[in-house]
């Protein structure tokens, strides 16, 4: 047998307890898909209607196709809706604790910021604020480290794709001013 | 032998430093892929296709392929050391593998489950080597009509043969099929459901769909079960492969039935999750002592992983022939294909022979090299998982925006990407299978091509899908399997009404 058997052993520091209560059940949620579902099935139909969905001498119309698929959309949608009514045992499950939407949220804020920060500063200046400010926050990693792995992560992606395969990111005001 | 030359040929396309470079570039990243958490398969490709984009077709395929590879041989280290399935169609390996690892025999059992993986792949990729080039040259005979057919199988065997909820399966692949009808009408060239919007005329793309779907909404749900890993770190020495291949031979029926099923499933769109469950259940049913199972018996990792990449790689026989993708990865090379201007089906087999042949070469020469390289450097890869996800989720992130992206250079493409991280996210959670949204986005617009090109071949009759044989028999066996659950009940009752009948008398 290999003699170099050791355990690796990651924890998250981050982790709350179980036993956290339900934010929202599984039901509610289902619901609220199928609702949505449904009003979107209802604006694509409409507008395939009125492009035109009839089926003229020559076959069917550009909107036929997706119209009748936006129906088909809607009766999915509406029977999920009604089975997520009649049976009471499914409703009541949980969707999501509130630790676990907690943790959730801990990953999407970030992500939602870097999209917006993307749009202004480019995507490199976002990335390396990304990576810091998640290590460091959300990971409680020291400072120093964070910093560094931010900065070496985006200096690699920005040697591999702007520069050796020619895959250009959008950029912002800092690189401008370096003159790239 | 027609093939045979041909793959020589295509040998000696591969023969060149510069493949064989991006070839083991294409494994590594692969394998990295399958053993990071929230990355698998599918989006590891998803994610990594933009750097091929400035490549030649060849090279590209060559690359991406290997990363798949890499992940799938990925993905059953962590379910050994771990516990941790890193692709669903692990978790099989789970059952035996980690008991093994527990019981200190880790390096054997990863020794089987590389060494399984391999020969699934190649029993697979003969499969494709024989079968593919004559499928093809069939399929060259296909009009419009036969091609509708053929979605139409597939589309209805999703729904028919599908283990989720129906509806729940309706609902995922009509919506993939009408965000797929977004933009530029490719027939008319009338504007569709873009509501005037100049960034909706682009239309949805598939691949940024793909990021946003599994990787995005993988790292929440990763983020959400929270992560804490406990396994073994094991180094392989060459004594304990010799020792495993040596008792290969005994465990032939094993490997030859887990490859055939995995074949069989991996062609038909079950996938290669059904695959790995069925190898190993019918390995369990057929030994000698079923309930030792569970408990770190070998076999008990040939079988799934075996099933499991026979599966992986047979799915991209009809990908290849036909143009019509059997799983979520041979989606997303099917997708590659189309930005590398190159049009999947059989003509691929005529017009890119290069190509094709350099394909299936590469899926020789990807797993011989990827065996050996998995079976030296598995330490190395294990430690990646000491890395905090603190620091890793973030990296995803930034690779996720970077490849959706590239692919059609727009800023909207990642806001995008994030709404389908969110819809990914809750669907998983309501249970509306993704598998079927992904192939209806895909195949969507070709779907519909092929439905309107018969029809103005026709002149507007619906008939032209019985017109003759072959055709009217895929849309009749379509239409079966669209209801095969109505069709099954239905029998079961006839044939329980019968039974009592005749135990009655």
């Amino acid at each position: 047998m290999s003699q170099t058997d050791i355990e690796i052993v990651v924890d998250d520091p981050t982790a709350p307890e179980d036993d956290s209560p339900s934010v929202v059940s599984s039901g509610t949620v289902e619901i609220v898909i199928c609702l949505l579902l449904l009003a979107l099935a209802a604006t694509l139909g409409y507008d395939n209607w009125r492009t035109g969905a009839s089926w003229d001498a020559t076959g069917p119309e550009p909107g036929y196709f997706p119209f009748y698929l936006s129906i088909i959309l809607g009766c999915g949608s509406l029977y999920g809706l009604i089975a997520t009514l009649v049976s009471h045992r499914a409703t009541r499950e949980t969707f999501v604790a509130r630790a676990q939407a907690g943790r959730v949220m801990a990953v999407f804020v970030p992500t939602l910021l870097f999209c917006l920060v993307t749009q202004f500063l480019g995507l490199y200046v976002a990335s390396f604020l990304l990576i810091a400010g998640f290590m460091r926050l959300v990971g409680k990693i020291t400072l120093w480290k964070s910093l560094l792995t931010a900065l070496v992560f985006t200096a690699i992606m920005f040697v591999t794709f702007d520069i050796a395969f020619d895959v250009i990111m959008p950029k912002g005001p800092l690189e401008a001013a370096l003159g790239r | 032998m027609e093939a045979f030359g041909l793959l020589l040929h295509g040998f000696a396309v591969l023969l060149t430093w510069k493949t064989l470079v991006l070839m083991m570039v294409g494994l590594v990243l692969g394998i990295f892929v399958g053993v990071l958490p929230g990355l698998g398969g599918p989006n590891g490709v998803a994610i990594l296709l933009p750097l091929t984009f400035t490549m030649d077709p060849t090279s590209a395929i060559v690359m991406l392929s290997c990363i798949y590879w890499g992940a799938l041989f990925g993905g059953a280290i962590t379910s050994i050391l771990f516990n941790i399935p890193g692709e669903a169609w692990s978790v099989a390996t789970t059952f035996d593998g980690y008991p093994m690892a527990q019981q200190g025999r880790a390096a054997e059992a990863l020794t089987a489950a590389f060494t399984s993986s391999f020969i699934g792949s190649l029993v697979a990729v003969l499969l494709i080597t024989f079968l593919a080039p004559m499928i093809s040259s069939f399929a060259l005979k296909f009009g419009p009509p036969e091609f509708f057919a053929v979605y139409l199988l597939t589309f209805c065997s999703f729904v028919g043969l599908g283990r989720e909820a129906k509806h729940k399966t309706v609902i995922s692949m009509s919506l993939g099929l009408l965000l797929a009808g977004i933009g530029m009408d490719t027939v008319s060239g009338n504007l569709r459901m873009t509501f005037g919007s100049p960034e909706l005329l682009r239309g949805v793309n598939f691949l940024v769909a793909v990021i946003g779907l599994f990787g995005i909404s993988e790292i929440l749900l990763t983020m959400e079960e929270r992560l804490a890993l406990r396994g073994h770190a094991a180094g392989i020495s060459l004594r304990v492969v010799l020792g495993v291949w040596r008792d290969l031979p005994k465990y032939w029926v094993t490997l030859l039935r887990s490859s055939f099923i995995g074949c069989w499933l991996g062609i038909t769109p079950g996938g290669a999750i059904a695959a790995s469950f069925m190898g190993y259940n019918l390995a369990k049913r057929f030994a000698k002592e079923p309930e030792s199972f569970g408990k770190g018996r070998i076999e008990g990792v040939f079988a799934p992983e075996t099933a499991a990449h026979a599966s992986g790689t047979s799915a991209l026989l009809p990908m290849l022939a036909l143009g019509i993708p059997g799983s979520g990865t041979a989606a997303i090379l099917l997708g590659g294909l189309m930005v590398w201007g190159l049009n999947p089906g059989p003509l691929l087999f005529v017009e890119h022979k290069d190509f094709v042949w350099g394909l299936i070469a590469s899926m020789y020469l990807g797993n011989v090299v990827g065996l050996v390289l998995v079976l030296t450097t598995v330490p190395i890869f294990a430690s990646i998982l000491r890395v905090p996800f603190a620091a890793v989720a973030p990296m995803i992130v930034v690779s996720c925006a970077i490849g959706a992206y590239a692919i059609q250079n727009a800023i909207f493409d990642i806001w995008l990407m994030l709404g389908f991280g969110v819809v990914g996210y809750v669907f998983k959670k309501i249970g509306i299978p993704l598998a079927p949204f992904t192939l209806a986005l895909v195949l969507g617009n070709r779907a519909e091509d092929a439905f309107r090109l018969s029809m103005i071949g026709s002149g507007g009759t619906l008939k032209v899908f019985w017109s003759n044989g072959l055709v009217g028999s895929i849309t009749t066996l379509a239409i079966l399997l669209l209801f095969w659950p109505v069709i099954d009940s239905l029998l079961a009752r006839v044939g329980l009404t019968h039974g009592t009948r005749a135990t009655s008398r």
